[in-house]
């Protein structure tokens, strides 16, 4: 992949200016449709939902308390891992992008919600809704294009220290809340310098963090496990197994979203002076689907439908789907791709690029079963050669 | 000068008792609250927000119902002629309004009631009379309002009411049969258009008050010295007068030129029917700054303009990180022309990066 910009064959050049205001409007038309029929059923569906989630929550929990028993260990954890991901997805995620502030009940407001994650909701509605939102998919811009940790895109210079990527990248996944957390703290940043060690607001952000994550850990792994007394390790266990498939599932579901091949990313420079329509098209064509039926929907928080959120990230979520066939006409019309495929090709897809981009620009394609000792020599040669032997050797396969 | 030093109570080792319980129960369900899963239970319990169940929906008129609501156990009683702010949602849509309390204090079910007239295009009012069940849960605030009979109840009253103006005097006789000398003098624009009308033809029968109902369709509307020729002991009464806006001021002038100004107590019903047009002046409220703002101009831009410090994001309304609480006024959202109206005492919370002022605004910050 490479930035929109410097491709070949640009996906948009078809596209004049006065098409993109044009596809602008269309989408504005159709935010506005659902906007006028926002009603009623909407507010039971997420109630509805809230309600679910509480009851399975506190059923697995009180499962858990005797957790000592195999069964109530397994359906305590099963129970618990659904009820921490439709609580981090289709309720916070969606609640904490002001989708449901129309309701105008301060119970279910983005001002005033707050979630079972390690980043308070505050921050994250910063370092999410804000800037990942607004500049999706501009490298330099948008941290959530690998969280500041990894390679992503062919124009980042290739450094040895990317082989271990794709480790990175599953351990992020195991730990994704701690990950987000760090994120939303800009803690690379932040830590590496002195100065900005020391700036006050970083320094309340991340007590605020600690906090939270404090908070968070005592209930899993102290009071919980506290409360089922002889059940006290079988409890804690439940609470980690539950926590780290909430993690992989919210991480994979995520990576989906920006990250399988042919989503496109965007130069900084290109946003400038951006217009609604071409906001409107970065995000078409930052965006990939999760194709599959209404449960995984739902666990995904509607995520599956990320390019429909992407347009219309105020919009509720239960909404999606019946957005989805008007927006891929859009795209159909204007002749652009709308990305959409079921959730193990999107990870799949997602996981080929994490390991392609961990290797040189090109290692990956050329490497056949015969040349592969050969590729292998050369690979090392670049890992433990300096600047020059990597400047040499990846200009020679260029 | 001298101090005692408050001695301990008895109640303070429960509290802390009590406190330390709820802190435990927190660190179980963080971060949601315990009340948060016992709302789930129970959302009219002690402790909780205050909330009623509405028992019954009983129709009044056409167009006027006496909706039936059971308080949660924080309710802390009314007094006969106050209102109650309700919070009902209106197609999901939570919408708040005031109305005056109706109920007989001493129903035996704990129940409360208050009084609705639909009024044309009214969202809440319409909503509760026509299309309200039983067993929706109502938010509700505490009883409050000044229009209230006296401790020392006075001889002779005089009650001047129009419309759904009768529905805290309603509250006034029902609790009140010691008040025997009253002069009622009630305007609606027919006789089946009268709430309460069999009820307070039955008081008036049995002598209780003298009723004097005035239909206005065929008859007219009263003015000041019509009401004085047809109560010839006015100045002897205490008066109070619930009715539109325009009945009250002309009897506001009356009573002062007659010198009685002292003895008249009105109850304006709040006028639902908010003026709204391009731009207006937006006052914070805390920050103690006021502007002019046009009607195309973001009033995020437009306070930044002024100097305010304001809380911003995406400025593309897509973010919510710039929302502020609207107390009064109206805004136009600048995507789609949508208008959105707060009344005194609401905190609806508006996009100032995509709303511009449609007119008078005060914004808490």
């Amino acid at each position: 992949m490479t930035v929109i910009q410097k491709k070949s064959e640009n996906p948009i050049a078809h596209l004049s200016a006065e098409d993109i205001e044009i596809l602008g409007k269309e989408l504005d038309t159709i935010r506005q449709e659902i906007r006028d029929s926002l009603g009623e059923d909407d507010a039971k569906y997420i109630r509805r939902v809230i309600d679910v989630q509480r009851k399975l929550e506190l059923g697995s929990r009180a499962a858990l308390l005797v957790s000592m028993f195999p069964p109530a260990w397994f359906v305590g954890t099963v129970g618990l891992s659904v009820a921490k991901i439709l609580e981090n997805m289709e309720i916070g995620h969606n609640i904490l992008h002001g989708q449901w502030d129309w309701m105008r009940d301060p119970k279910i407001h983005s001002t005033t919600w707050e979630w079972d994650m390690a980043s308070p909701a505050e921050q994250w509605k910063h370092s999410h809704n804000e800037l990942h939102h607004t500049y999706t998919n501009v490298i330099g811009k948008d941290n959530d294009l690998g969280y500041g940790i990894m390679r992503v895109d062919e124009d980042q210079k290739w450094h040895p220290m990317y082989l271990a990527q794709p480790l990175w990248n599953f351990l992020n996944a195991c730990f994704f809340e701690y990950g987000i957390a760090a994120y939303d703290l800009e803690l690379g940043k932040n830590l590496a310098t002195k100065k900005r060690r020391a700036n006050p607001e970083f320094r309340a952000d991340a007590r605020n963090v600690l906090k939270k994550i404090r908070k968070q850990a005592t209930k899993d792994y102290l009071v919980h496990p506290v409360l089922s007394g002889p059940s006290f390790l079988p409890t804690l266990a439940a609470n980690f197994t539950a926590n780290v498939v909430r993690n992989l599932w919210s991480h994979s579901v995520i990576m989906c979203g920006h990250f399988p091949e042919g989503v496109e990313t965007f130069e900084k420079t290109s946003i400038e002076g951006e217009t609604r329509g071409e906001w409107y098209l970065r995000q078409m064509l930052g965006s990939a689907n999760i194709s599959g039926s209404k449960a995984m929907h739902i666990m995904t928080g509607n995520l599956s439908h990320q390019v429909e959120h992407h347009l219309f990230p105020d919009l509720p979520s239960n909404r999606y789907a019946e957005i989805a066939p008007k927006v891929k006409d859009i795209f159909d019309r204007y002749g652009l791709t709308y990305h959409s495929a079921p959730l193990y090709k999107q990870v799949a897809s997602a996981w080929h690029k994490v390991i392609r981009l961990s290797l040189p620009n090109g290692w990956l394609a050329e490497t056949t079963p015969k040349n592969a000792p050969a590729q292998v020599i050369k690979l090392v040669r670049m890992t433990t050669g300096g600047k020059k032997v990597r400047r040499e050797l990846s200009r020679a396969a260029a | 000068m001298t101090t005692t030093v408050p001695r301990p109570t008895t109640a303070r080792p429960r509290i802390a008792l009590r406190d330390r319980v709820l802190k435990l129960a927190e660190l179980v369900t963080t971060p949601l609250l315990p009340t948060d899963y016992l709302d789930l239970i129970d959302p009219l319990r002690s402790g909780a927000d205050l909330r009623g169940r509405i028992e019954a929906v009983l129709p009044e008129t056409r167009d006027a119902a006496t909706v039936v609501i059971r308080p949660g156990r924080g309710w802390q009683g009314h007094t006969p002629g106050q209102y109650i702010r309700i919070g009902i949602d209106v197609d999901g849509v939570r919408q708040w309004r005031a109305y005056s309390l109706t109920s007989d204090r001493t129903r035996t079910d704990g129940c409360i009631a208050i009084t609705v007239k639909a009024i044309p295009g009214g969202k809440v009012s319409n909503h509760l009379v026509h299309r309200t069940t039983p067993g929706t849960i109502v938010q509700l605030d505490q009883a409050a309002g000044e229009f209230v009979l006296p401790a020392q109840l006075p001889a002779k009253a005089l009650f001047l009411t129009a419309g759904s103006g009768i529905t805290p005097v309603m509250g006034m006789l029902r609790n009140h049969p010691e008040l025997t000398d009253v002069v009622l003098v009630h305007s609606a624009p027919t006789a089946e258009d009268v709430v309460f009308g069999a009820e307070l033809r039955a008081m008036a029968a049995d002598g209780r008050i003298r009723l004097v109902e005035q239909h206005t369709d065929t008859a007219g509307m009263l003015d000041a010295p019509a009401i004085a020729a047809l109560v010839p002991d006015l100045h002897e009464r205490a008066t109070w007068a619930c009715g539109p806006v325009g009945m009250l001021e002309a009897l506001e002038e009356h009573w002062e030129s007659a010198g009685l100004d002292s003895r008249l107590y009105t109850e304006r019903f709040r006028p639902t029917v908010l003026v709204t047009g391009e731009g207006g002046t937006v006052s914070f409220t805390r920050n103690g700054t006021t502007l002019e703002a046009d009607g195309a101009t973001p009033i995020l831009d437009a306070a930044e303009d002024a100097g305010v410090l304001m809380p911003s994001g995406c400025r593309m309304g897509i973010c919510y990180g710039c929302v502020l609480p609207l107390r009064e006024g109206a805004v136009r959202d600048l995507r789609n022309g949508e208008i959105t109206t707060a009344a005194p005492g609401d905190g609806v919370l508006i996009q100032t990066c995509v709303s511009a002022a449609a007119g008078a605004c005060d914004i808490d910050h």
